[in-house]
């Protein structure tokens, strides 16, 4: 069985906030709801099934669902980090080719920026964790986990600063043209290179943006898209991948993409060379650079030239990607950088990314993602989505 | 500048032999008696084969840094967070201590000591050979 062409993403939802002071969580997660509802032309008494991710207020999807007042017959709960909402789409499309739900609603929403969350600082996952004793002494946050792979990546390939700091100028030159995007302003290599230092060798414009904010995802059967205003978007095939320390025979080289990109073409019947629009999870430079490499895009070890030869900047490059600005300069509402990955994806399918960036007739586009962190432990997930 | 407060491990019934013997200066590592496989950090269950016939080592204490980043900035200090793959060939998470930063390398010989934690069992940390 496959879930290639057994659903379609329908409604699609980014919130304009990137600071939401004066909001509640729940209230975001209702807001981003709606907006995908009308985006997809259906209400909330479609809806059947409903995910989100453990960082919902409340346990599961059990509060949120209330909040909202959902009657549902299918829920899912799934956690892994950032990616989990690419995760939620394929876990979507499986409970409809199952008949289990017809219209699936996803919800990301948070306020890290308000609340004063940071990629310095720890972040627990609760008391009985069984590798925060041997992890958590040594201050291992996000940002010198992520500065480990970078480090070792430059180690055994001779990848440079130089040319990591060319995801960030790519992104920034689609930013430009997103009214919305945290950082508007294009960037050169040179102003990546003098930026601050955060963790050796990322510097601070290495690094994706706080915000506020969140999305929506509805996604339904064929049948019920067919029946909608809105261009038709088809998931083609889905992977998923976990990716830890082995033990202790380490390789922080290579991510889950390795995996879940194979599973995914595979599913799709397609190969790297035919993907015309990528969003890549952003949440520093080399987790790009990772996971073009692990997706096929270029050979293991060859991602930073790649990068480095303009490939990512839409309009001249061999791989447009994340045309909204991306985690690095647009949005990474919730620290959860992969609902707005899908979001991009599915606005570029349409048509309906900003014409200075959109891919001429764009058919086939991939969503991946990575999630928690590459230096300890991840999960990754692809989606191949096609125009119908 | 305050010195970095080290958060003290979570001491549980599966890890703290591993902790005991940190206060007395030793670095243990699991090995497998069924696969003959280390690994790290330590489990009941071996993560290769899933036989419960893991026992404690003695490790040697030294090794090679894997990799490493020093956290520079929204910290009171800097300090070098690395992965260590020790002589027995499994890697551990770590910091490097009592030494020049800047002259930290991958592939850099490297020797555990034992740092005090707030309030906790001391921990395993490197220095430079």
């Amino acid at each position: 069985m496959t879930i290639r062409g057994k659903a379609c993403v329908v409604g699609a939802y980014e919130h304009p906030t990137r600071k939401a002071e004066d909001k509640s969580v729940a209230q975001l997660h209702a807001e981003v709801a709606r907006g995908a509802l009308a985006d997809a032309g259906l209400t909330k008494a479609d809806i059947d099934g409903y995910f989100c991710a453990g960082d919902a207020p409340g346990l599961g999807p059990l509060s949120m669902a209330d909040y909202m007042g959902l009657k549902l017959r299918h829920l899912d709960s799934t956690d892994t980090g950032g990616t989990s909402y690419l995760i939620h789409v394929a876990h979507a499309a499986q409970a409809i080719a199952l008949g289990k739900c017809n219209v699936a609603l996803i919800t990301l929403a948070g306020r890290p920026r308000s609340e004063g969350h940071s990629g310095t600082q720890p972040r627990t996952w609760g008391a009985n964790l069984p590798d925060a004793p041997f992890e958590a002494p040594y201050g291992v946050v996000t940002t010198n986990s992520y500065a480990m792979v970078a480090m070792r990546h430059m180690h055994e390939f001779g990848t440079t600063s130089e040319q990591l700091a060319w995801v960030k100028v790519a992104a920034s030159h689609h930013a430009q043209h997103n009214p919305h995007a945290m950082l508007r302003e294009v960037v050169t290599v040179r102003e990546v290179l003098d930026s601050p230092v955060i963790a050796d060798p990322l510097h601070r414009m290495d690094c994706c943006v706080v915000s506020d904010g969140g999305g929506a995802l509805i996604v339904a059967r064929p049948e019920i898209a067919n029946n909608l205003k809105r261009p038709i978007v088809t998931l083609r095939g889905a992977g998923e991948s976990p990716k830890g320390q082995a033990g202790g025979k380490l390789s922080l080289t290579t991510s889950g993409a390795a995996w879940s990109g194979a599973a995914a073409f595979a599913e799709a019947g397609l190969k790297p060379a035919d993907i015309q629009y990528a969003s890549i999870y952003d949440s520093f430079t080399i987790t790009v650079v990772m996971q073009i490499e692990d997706l096929g895009f270029c050979k293991k070890g060859a991602g930073g030239k790649f990068v480095a030869e303009g490939n990512l900047i839409s309009g001249s490059g061999k791989l447009p990607f994340n045309t909204d600005g991306g985690g690095l300069c647009n949005n990474h509402p919730a620290n959860r950088g992969g609902m707005t990955k899908v979001i991009e994806a599915v606005r570029q399918l349409r048509g309906e990314a900003h014409p200075k960036v959109q891919v001429k007739n764009c058919g086939l586009a991939l969503a991946q993602g990575t999630g928690g962190q590459l230096g300890t432990r991840h999960g990754s997930a692809t989606l191949i989505f096609e125009r119908s | 500048m305050a010195a970095r407060k080290i958060p003290p491990p979570a001491v549980n019934p599966e890890n703290k032999a591993f902790f005991e013997a940190a206060a007395q200066g030793k670095l243990l590592i699991k090995k497998c008696g069924a696969c003959g496989e280390f690994h790290h950090y330590p489990r009941s269950l071996c993560p290769h084969c899933f036989s419960d016939k893991t026992e404690w080592q003695n490790a040697g204490g030294t090794g090679t840094v894997y990799t490493y980043s020093v956290l520079r900035r929204g910290v009171p200090e800097p300090y070098c967070i690395a992965y260590v793959t020790l002589d027995e060939g499994v890697s551990m998470l770590t910091n490097l201590v009592d030494c020049d930063f800047d002259a930290v390398k991958i592939g850099m010989q490297v020797r555990v000591v034992f740092r005090s934690t707030d309030g906790g069992p001391p921990v395993p940390m490197f220095t430079a050979v």
